[in-house]
């Protein structure tokens, strides 16, 4: 079994919450009590349905208020496979939190109401996909029971998505359309006897078909999260560098370089829980231990000798803001890649892009929820590489250091 | 990577991160399997050094002996450091007050005693055993949860967390709860129990106990634990699938004596894992209330 994580976008009242009910429903992810707990509320509001968006949203406001406001991780599974689905906002004034939830996602279910097709936010939306460079697109054409199951309708739609797809030029690995009935259940885990005309598999067949497995990266690097000193008789001289595998692997005997001090030395062992390993790659959390006696500390990057890193003190980036307080130039914030974190300033903001157009124009500032280009100056030296080339290197984000909150998310180009 | 190294390998690097952003760190243990689950990650976070924070546990009073005497081995064991503040302390120091009637329960007065040992430690994070999958509250919670010095939760103000990087930037007085096992699910805690050979309390496994039947729930017969005149107290098989206060943990009729019986009772279970907790029971919001007063 492997673990797949989706993003889901909509708009408001597209049926998102509907579709993700739906889903644990007919996974039976829903338990007995939960189940009750839903036909109760169903009943009480005078559905002579289950309301199986009850299954999801979360806080009080916003069950008040039949909206999502943040983020709900909801988990379920089938005999293949994990799924993990961050249900996100669609509203402009939560793009934050959409895209707090699709930065982990390997897939999108992006939702369209079959009557509306795309609308602004879902141009939005699929900008934001690209941002973050999600590899796997669902389109998910909802409400068809009240299109009266209309194949052109859907034809419609496909290619008016398509063709802006093709302006948009995304670079995505997969691209899935089905039509579906979130209400009624037409095409989510079973085929819809009122859609005969479309024959290819339903969303969940869908989704446990997209692959998991991505290639290594070719940067091999590690980021010192914690040095490990146990100081007792048996590990007098023990220095370990604790971190988890941000890019590639790394093997006993290779050659590396400390950043930004720009030292060298070799692997002396790799250890996982104290047990020697010989070798580590990608997403696995190690300990590294070196031959020479050299001063590292947390937030340094330990990188293989061979490997061509981008270490400078410039950075050109799109960045996404997410709080009240505009960036401007001059301001100065805390940028964090991976672990590495290092006083910026901001140079100068070379546009704000127009989502709705996709066209950029010049601007002083980027406002709360805005998408824009920036030149940015670092303290020190940092270890970076484009995000397009590797996400674990190429993503950051900036914290104000006067409230100490995350104030924006960058993409380096 | 299967499921359970991926969920590992994700919780070892929010607990180095722990170490690694903070100066003065805990880990909350309850005594339940989620946070013997935490002590076991952080081990392997840390090895061969020694788990670099202490262990606080909240007392009510009201716990069950067997948790206790679980959670005094587990510490000796490992040579780490407990600290432990008692409930009955702040309600004798008229701070907190004990509820009353037949579903008098110490759980939501852990809260007062929690926010005074943060106070007093001057704790900057709390590592917490809780799970996305728990309850619709615990589902919105972000892995570094970033709390007032009041202790609250703002829903609706959290921060945006992206990708895998944690932002533990707090100013003086503040803290941050910190949720290694976010991802997890109540079946991948068991699963790795088994994986690891992890010892727990024996309330887990079935048993025999003196229980007594309260709106469709088994209570244990304690002295903690009102009881009513017509309530008639039997001797059956149980065991608890949550471990927490007496006077709010429910047990499930159970004859799963071995990990293999329990694991296969919970996969094919038709109740959800809280369904037992009384103290969810209370309000459609009643997790939600209690985060935003500063419960863990």
């Amino acid at each position: 079994m492997d673990i797949l994580k989706i993003a889901t976008a909509g708009s408001v009242d597209d049926g998102k919450s509907t579709l993700i009910g739906r889903l644990l429903y007919e996974t039976d992810s829903l338990k007995s009590d939960q189940l009750e707990h839903i036909k109760v509320k169903s009943e009480s509001r005078g559905f002579d349905y289950l309301d199986l968006s009850l299954a999801t949203d979360g806080l009080l406001t916003e069950r008040e208020q039949g909206i999502t406001i943040d983020v709900s991780h909801i988990f379920f599974s089938t005999p293949t496979r994990r799924f993990i689905i961050a249900d996100s906002p669609g509203h402009v004034e939560y793009t934050r939190n959409m895209v707090t939830g699709a930065s982990t996602a390997q897939a999108s279910i992006l939702l369209l109401d079959a009557r509306k097709g795309m609308v602004e936010q879902t141009r939005r939306h699929l900008y934001i996909n690209r941002l973050l460079g999600i590899q796997h697109l669902v389109f998910a054409i909802n409400k068809m029971d009240l299109v009266d199951f209309d194949q052109n309708r859907y034809e419609e739609i496909k290619i008016q998505v398509e063709s802006w797809l093709q302006s948009a030029s995304m670079d995505i690995n997969t691209i899935d359309f089905v039509p579906i009935s979130a209400l009624l259940g037409d095409n989510v885990t079973s085929s819809s006897k009122q859609m005969s005309w479309y024959h290819s598999s339903n969303l969940l067949e869908i989704l446990e078909k997209l692959p998991t497995i991505s290639s290594l990266q070719e940067d091999n690097v590690l980021q010192v999260q914690h040095v490990l000193r146990p100081k007792t008789e048996q590990h007098h001289d023990y220095r370990g560098f604790a971190g988890k595998i941000n890019s590639g692997s790394f093997k006993v005997g290779d050659k590396i370089l400390v950043y930004p001090s720009g030292r060298s030395s070799k692997i002396k062992s790799i250890e996982k829980y104290g047990v020697p390993v010989g070798k580590t790659q990608e997403g696995q959390s190690t300990t590294i231990l070196l031959e020479d006696e050299i001063d590292i500390s947390r937030g340094n990057s330990i990188v293989s000798a061979e490997n061509d890193l981008q270490v400078s003190k410039q950075l050109r980036a799109e960045v996404c803001w997410m709080q009240d307080t505009n960036l401007i130039p001059g301001a100065k914030y805390w940028l964090q890649l991976g672990i590495q974190k290092v006083q910026i300033k901001i140079k100068s903001i070379s546009y704000r892009l127009e989502l709705e157009n996709l066209q950029t124009e010049p601007t002083s500032f980027l406002g709360l929820n805005d998408i824009g280009e920036i030149e940015l100056i670092t303290a020190q030296e940092i270890v970076h590489q484009p995000f397009h080339k590797n996400k674990g290197l190429g993503a950051f984000i900036l914290i104000d250091p006067l409230t100490n909150n995350t104030a924006g998310v960058g993409f380096i180009r | 990577m299967d499921v359970l190294q991926h969920l590992e390998e994700e919780s070892i690097y929010i607990m180095r991160e722990v170490a690694g952003q903070f100066d003065n760190p805990c880990l909350l243990f309850s005594g339940g399997k989620d946070s013997i689950t935490l002590v076991r990650l952080a081990e392997k976070a840390f090895a061969p050094s020694k788990i670099p924070f202490p262990f606080v546990h909240v007392d009510t009073g009201h716990n069950f002996p067997e948790t206790i005497a679980f959670r005094d081995h587990l510490i000796n064991s490992l040579g780490a450091k407990l600290i432990v503040g008692y409930v009955q302390d702040d309600i004798d120091a008229g701070l907190s007050q004990d509820e009353s009637g037949r579903y008098a329960s110490r759980n939501s007065l852990q809260t007062t005693t929690l926010l005074h040992l943060i106070e007093k430690y001057k704790f900057d994070a709390c590592i917490g055993g809780a799970r996305r999958d728990e309850e619709k509250a615990r589902a919105k919670e972000r892995v570094f949860s970033v709390r007032d010095d009041f202790g609250q939760w703002n829903e609706k103000l959290q921060r945006p967390e992206l990708f895998d990087m944690l932002n533990g930037s707090i100013h003086n007085g503040e803290n941050v709860r910190v949720f290694p096992i976010s991802n997890w699910t109540e079946l991948d805690v068991w699963n790795y129990i088994q994986r690891e050979q992890i010892q727990i309390p024996s309330l887990y496994y079935a048993h025999e106990r003196k229980v007594f039947n309260r709106d469709g729930l088994w209570m244990p017969y304690s002295d903690f634990v009102q009881i009513g005149e017509n309530d008639e107290v039997i001797t059956a098989n149980v065991r608890f699938r949550t471990v927490g206060d007496m006077t709010c943990t429910a047990a499930v009729l159970s004859d799963a004596f071995e990990l293999d019986n329990i694991i296969h009772e919970i996969s094919s279970s038709s109740f959800s894992e809280r369904g037992a907790r009384i103290d969810d029971k209370r309000s459609e919001g009643a997790m939600e209330e209690r985060k935003k007063i500063g419960y863990f």
